[in-house]
């Protein structure tokens, strides 16, 4: 039972890790481009990491912290790196494509 | 099935990492750059852990909580530095 639940876990987190890096080669400007690794590679190490913990969890190794501290540091800092990221284009003042819309609220710093 | 299935999530996981290298090397700005650079080490800890399932022990998990702390704290750092000229002021 617990290894169909570790399969479909790893086949979900792998597909959302896949889309994530399809969306930063396929999509035209940077702030479309953001949107695939900051949220669904996010997603997708989720996915994996709660693999890891079920994996394990029967395992003569034990539950043990390190997946848990991984899923958290994740989770904590892919806001932060992406509103970093998000700052240093506008500041660049990088050309967006038509479709991307709300420039008209970027403020100058 | 296991086994099949980590295989399957390995060339999935390469693939990725494949794309985002691709990123990295086309650009076409420095920020698509250091993005792409984030993927592929959130990608690389994604690698790491799923060798750790399937060699069976948790002791790579160390390499993977680096890698997590150091690209996220390289990533802002350049930023930083695109954002300022500086990293600390």
């Amino acid at each position: 039972m617990s290894e169909i639940i570790i399969s479909v876990l790893l086949l979900v987190g792998g597909g959302f890790v896949l889309i994530g890096s399809i969306g930063l080669v396929k999509m035209p400007d940077f702030f479309m481009r953001l949107h695939g690794p900051t949220k669904a590679t996010t997603l997708g190490m989720a996915c994996l990491l709660t693999a890891a913990i079920v994996f394990f969890s029967k395992s003569a190794e034990g539950i043990s912290a390190k997946e848990v501290l991984i899923s958290i540091f994740l989770l904590l800092t892919a806001p932060i790196s992406g509103y970093m990221l998000i700052k240093s284009a506008i500041h660049h003042r990088l050309p967006a494509s038509k479709n991307t819309k709300g420039e008209e609220n970027i403020e100058e710093d | 099935m296991l086994e099949t299935v980590l295989l399957i999530v390995f060339a999935m996981l390469g693939l990725a990492l494949l794309l985002s290298v691709w990123r990295l090397v086309v650009g076409p700005s420095l920020p698509d750059r250091i993005l792409a650079l984030d993927t592929m080490y959130i990608n690389s800890i994604a690698l790491i852990i799923l060798y750790g399932m399937s060699m069976g022990t948790a002791l790579y998990f160390e390499a993977a909580l680096l890698i997590a702390m150091l690209g996220f704290v390289s990533t802002v750092a350049v930023c930083k530095y695109l954002l300022r000229g500086d990293i600390i002021e």
